[in-house]
């Protein structure tokens, strides 16, 4: 448990320069800066094909500070454990931090296999996933991280029939030392998580996974992305919690949820979306009892 | 491929580099159509003269809001999204529409 972060305790150098190529109200952005504020400028990232390379802009110039690798869409944690050895080589891996990110298809459906070596290798970096639950990049496809009943151009009639894979407990079973949720509507928390992440340099990888609204491809206004994120949230459709070495603890936010009473009603997140207007009762009845599901399987370990 | 037609070519980096430029994407103001405005009359920072809110700092993606007293945003930047509007807890920060009689409130 850490003490929240004051809003004037955050650095106020910009890591990312205004003027990037990203849609207004991008979540991954927000997301974005937020965690180069939190790792400061001694990072190499290194990013898949996805939206993250679009904020890295086209030949010549970039808006991000930092030095980054792009790399092809299944070699992000393969590439970033080629810069933690070359960095170990140089002998300069005790002060530079190196931070892999993707988005959910390059972490949960094509860059699971990369991922999954690096932390069977255990290298020291930061993975994150920041989550908006399809390919956006390429125009909406469904990926595995799409949750049940969401419409996209490649599950058009009846949304998609499978629910989102659970990425915290499939990293789990790699037995890191720090895997962690969030959301970028809550960006201190964020802010906390990656500086926790940071200082943990030495054990191992270090996964984030974090939930990024994306207006376009969700299908809600451009100003409401840090309500939706935050009904995400308080709903209990995205519990976030921090595993630090085998031990569960719930963020501040979500630890009131544990009650089901204190949850907000689901209708309150899924009615904004348009990705979610051809939900029927049944399916809505489906998606409630996945996360009553999940708060069970968090109690349990919480509890105990 | 001789090596001594490229003589140091293991010392270049053969991939294209980027250098960090602000406004990569041009000034990405005119993608606006709704304009914010902060009414300074409304802010609590200003009216109390002490950093105790900047939510509109905090939840820009683009970062064109300014921590300072008063706020101030880089018009020259601002996608529009409205979210500092939305999320302000005092109603400060009003959208207007971009161009034409009704940007100017005097």
């Amino acid at each position: 448990m850490f003490k929240p972060v004051k809003i004037m305790d955050l650095p106020e150098e910009e890591m990312i320069l205004p003027g990037t190529r990203l849609c207004p109200s991008c979540a991954p952005q927000l997301a974005y800066r937020f965690i180069l504020k939190a790792l400061g400028p001694k990072t190499i990232v290194t990013v898949p094909a996805s939206c993250m390379t679009v904020v890295h802009g086209m030949q010549g110039a970039t808006p991000v500070k930092v030095p980054v690798l792009n790399t092809t869409f299944e070699t992000v944690a393969a590439s970033a454990s080629g810069i933690v050895a070359s960095l170990k080589n140089l002998g300069k891996d005790k002060e530079v931090t190196v931070l892999a990110i993707a988005g959910d298809g390059g972490t949960v459906d094509i860059g699971i296999q990369g991922l999954s070596g690096a932390a069977e290798r255990n290298t020291d970096m930061i993975y994150c996933c920041y989550d908006n639950e399809a390919y956006m990049n390429t125009g909406i496809q469904r990926s595995g991280s799409t949750p049940f009943g969401a419409i996209t151009t490649t599950t058009p009639i009846n949304g998609k029939l499978e629910h989102k894979k659970n990425m915290g407990m499939i990293m789990e079973a790699h037995g890191l030392s720090y895997i962690a949720t969030a959301c970028a509507s809550y960006p201190q928390d964020l802010y906390a998580k990656f500086v926790k992440a940071k200082e943990m340099k030495g054990q191992g990888l270090r996964y984030i996974h974090v939930l990024a609204p994306c207006p376009p491809g969700w299908g809600f206004d451009n100003k409401l992305t840090i309500e939706i994120g935050r009904l995400a949230v308080k709903t209990g459709f995205w519990p976030m919690y921090e595993i630090i070495h085998g031990k569960m603890e719930l963020s501040k936010e979500s630890k009131r949820l544990v009650d089901p009473t204190k949850r907000k009603p689901l209708e309150e997140y899924l009615t904004p979306q348009r990705r979610f207007r051809k939900l029927n009762p049944s399916q809505l009845q489906e998606i409630k009892k996945y996360v009553n599901d999940t708060w069970e399987t968090i109690n349990k370990r919480v509890s105990c | 491929m001789e090596d001594k037609d490229y003589p140091n070519a293991h010392k270049k980096i053969l991939a294209s580099i980027q250098y960090p430029q602000i406004g990569e994407a041009g000034k990405t103001g005119t993608w606006r159509t709704m304009r914010p405005l902060i009414h300074e009359d409304k802010c609590i920072v200003v009216k109390t003269g002490t950093h105790n809110c900047h939510l509109c700092w905090l939840y820009c993606p683009e970062g064109v809001v300014s921590r300072t007293i008063p706020p101030t945003i880089d018009y020259d930047y601002c996608k529009g999204c409205g979210i500092c509007a939305n999320e302000c807890p005092h109603d400060a920060i009003e959208r207007m529409e971009e161009g034409g009689a009704k940007a100017c409130p005097a």
